[in-house]
């Protein structure tokens, strides 16, 4: 059963020039006039207790459509559904099911507020626990993300990077939400607290059916925590799929070379690792590239992937991918 | 040659109202010229206190109440804010973890790099432009110049990670403390990063202490590792023996929370037990409670004992390889 709906979604985000930027661009100045193209017709869907990765470069959207997704941005065009009903109505936010863990935890919480009030403050604004029952209730939610509840008491700046990300996911889910958008999650705990938190997201979706859309650089935690995982590349999706149809045999020439730079435990002193990143130029989302975004970078492209847009298309049972040649490079076919 | 930073027996301690937060307590290392130290180790185990506390940034009620640094020969700890203040950025920058802490809301971030450039010396708008530029081409901003136009709030969590790379390295510092720097970066510009931050410290000689969860990329960019545990370091060692043969029961379980050691789905192995209170650390090995191989022995407090090119403190350490 479809829980979350995303129905071709686009957010752009205009510049705000000055007067004097104005008419400096208006003479010809070298002034950015274009609107900043973040998230372009996403459409996809989850099933209700199913946790989505979304993966891909740094800035090419993947927040902006968290936020659109939890109702605290509206999207431009498009709309997202829960449970057939629209997260936002009229640029208001319709509902306390979706809640977003921030991917900069300390600029979500209130400098001057107790970190147990902040934590406090929604569920009993929306009637899951009372006033006098916030402190055991905060108490349990700070156990489960593995912080003492005796911090409870203190203030946002005298906690640790990873305390401060515990403390926001702590916040998240003391909504008791049905739908969690965490972007990126666990990035500042060290592995044994991620792994803590990750066995806490398991058990949320087993017990409670929680859903999930998990933003996350690290591909090795995507992997064990997603069903299902979309790729983006600017603004748009270029493949989804089963999360391990993809990772064991991309289809997306992105998908491919992103894969293929991910760093490995290096065990051997005199294996000086090569970096290598994807070739080519990041393309500015104030211009993409005409037709494939990913054209100026990608070893297969043809005339064709200049031109035309390739359209999100089935391609296997499990899989779509936005691609002139993916069939090829399937059959390892594409040259 | 002597090493141009050496920290020695040092304590950084919070003074709140429920107490004592010993937040660095006992940490020693050295930093060669060019070399990349990884400092890993528990959230909360005081890594950015002591990158904080090499700066002197340490904001009271913190202080640092013992112990030493010296940056290329010269005391740091007792410094005078002034004299501090001109070395910081200059001989020695930090990439915050926090990248709001390095930018300001309200100005673009052009103004704030120029800025930065300024506070060490007159520098004409035209060649500060140039050289902002020249840094955000190198961690890979797309349209730099446009971008030194926008403010903070417009750029996504990774470009504002990178904008703090950039301003770290405006004045090629010769030590950089990089607190989580690639966390909101995907692989690629990582590897970018990586590959710029290795050439900075092999061409120029820049010294970098790399502070990560992340033991892939300090696996890759790291010779040497340092592990901390609440607030003190329990193992230090060339990076690939220490993956390989941990000796510190902590650094043993670090590793094997490892979500590349399980199954897909399949709960992951975490460290028993919670993270020790740095409020009420009861004497001994802090990490005893924890420990599967806690004895009567580790009652008493194990020191930092070097044997070899490692060192672990430990009453019953594994045997190295
Ligand atoms: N409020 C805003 N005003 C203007 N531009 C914005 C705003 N928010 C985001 N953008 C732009 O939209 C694009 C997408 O940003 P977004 O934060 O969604 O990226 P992301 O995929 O989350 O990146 P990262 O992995 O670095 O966090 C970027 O080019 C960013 O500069
Ligand atoms: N201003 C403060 N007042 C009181 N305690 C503080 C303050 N700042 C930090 N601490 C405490 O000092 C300890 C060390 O914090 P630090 O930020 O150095 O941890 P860290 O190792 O960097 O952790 P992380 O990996 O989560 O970033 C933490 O337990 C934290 O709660
Ligand atoms: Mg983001
Ligand atoms: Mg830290």
């Amino acid at each position: 059963m479809t829980y979350l709906t995303i129905d071709h979604v686009s957010r752009h985000f205009a510049p705000h020039l000055t007067l004097g930027e104005k008419i400096a661009a208006r003479l010809g100045a070298d002034v950015e006039t274009r609107a900043v193209q973040a998230v372009t017709d996403v459409s996809v869907t989850v099933p209700r207790g199913r946790t989505l990765g979304l993966v891909g470069e740094s800035g090419c959207g993947k927040s902006t459509l968290g936020r659109v997704i939890s109702g605290i941005l509206p999207p431009s065009t498009g709309t997202v559904l829960l449970d057939g009903k629209p997260v936002m109505t009229g640029g208001n936010k319709t509902t306390t099911r979706v809640q977003m863990v921030f991917q900069d935890p300390f600029a979500s919480l209130d400098p001057r507020m107790k970190v147990g009030e902040a934590v406090a403050e929604g569920p009993v604004a929306h009637g899951l626990t009372t006033r006098a029952k916030a402190r055991d209730y905060v108490a349990g939610w700070f156990a489960r993300v593995g912080l003492d509840p005796a911090l409870a008491d203190r203030y946002p700046h005298q906690f640790s990077g990873g305390q401060r990300q515990r403390i926001a996911i702590a916040r998240a889910l003391a909504m008791q939400p049905d739908l969690l958008i965490c972007d990126e999650p666990v990035a500042s705990l060290d592995v044994s607290i991620q792994a803590q938190i990750i066995n806490l997201f398991l058990d949320l979706r087993r017990d409670l059916g929680l859903t999930c859309v998990f933003i996350s650089h690290d591909l090795s935690v995507v992997r064990h925590v997603c069903d299902r995982m979309a790729v983006m590349y600017l603004g748009r999706i270029v493949e989804e799929g089963a999360t391990e149809t993809v990772f064991n045999d991309p289809a997306h020439p992105y998908t491919r070379s992103l894969l293929a730079s991910v760093p490995e435990l290096v065990l051997d002193a005199d294996d000086l690792v090569q970096f290598v990143p994807i070739e080519g130029e990041v393309p500015s989302p104030h211009a993409p590239p005409p037709g494939c975004h990913f054209n100026p970078r990608c070893p297969f492209a043809k005339d064709i992937c200049r031109t035309e847009k390739p359209p999100l298309k089935p391609l296997t049972a499990d899989r779509f991918a936005a691609c002139h040649f993916a069939e090829e490079i399937l059959a390892g076919a594409a040259t | 040659m002597s090493p141009v930073l050496e920290v020695t027996g040092l304590r950084t301690h919070f003074h709140t109202r429920a107490g004592v937060v010993k937040a660095v307590d006992g940490v020693s290392f050295k930093l060669e010229q060019g070399e990349i130290m990884g400092l890993v180790g528990e959230s909360g185990s005081g890594k950015t206190v002591t990158g904080f506390s090499l700066l002197g940034l340490v904001d009271p009620p913190g202080r640092i109440v013992e112990g030493s640094v010296r940056l290329n020969g010269t005391e740091l700890v007792g410094m005078s804010e002034r004299d501090l203040r001109r070395r910081r950025g200059r001989e020695i920058s930090m990439v915050f973890q926090d990248p709001i802490a390095t930018l300001n809301p309200m100005f673009t971030v052009g103004q704030q790099m120029r800025m930065a450039l300024e506070s060490h010396g007159s520098i004409s708008g035209r060649a500060a432009a140039a050289r902002s530029e020249e840094l955000l081409t190198m961690v890979g901003i797309p349209s730099p110049r446009a971008r030194l136009r926008a403010y903070p709030h417009e750029f996504s969590g990774g470009m504002r990670q990178r904008v703090a790379i950039a301003i770290a390295l405006l004045h090629r510092p010769s030590v950089i403390v990089a607190d989580e720097p690639t966390t909101a970066l995907d692989v690629s510009i990582q590897a970018q990063i990586l590959a710029t931050m290795r050439t900075l410290a092999t061409e120029t000689g820049t010294s970098l202490i790399w502070i990560s969860h992340d033991l892939a990329v300090v696996s890759s960019l790291a010779t040497r590792l340092a592990v901390m545990y609440a607030g003190r370091v329990v193992e230090e060692g060339p990076t690939a023996d220490i993956l390989r043969r941990p000796r510190h029961p902590y650094t043993q379980g670090l590793i094997a929370s490892l979500p590349a050691m399980a199954e897909p789905g399949a709960p992951l192995t975490q460290i028993p037990g919670t993270t020790p209170s740095l409020l009420s650390l009861p004497p001994g090995c802090p990490f005893a409670p924890r420990c599967p191989r806690a004895t009567a022995a580790c009652a008493a407090e194990p020191v930092l004992t070097r044997d070899g090119t490692r060192a672990v403190a430990c009453f019953h350490p594994a045997e190295p390889a």
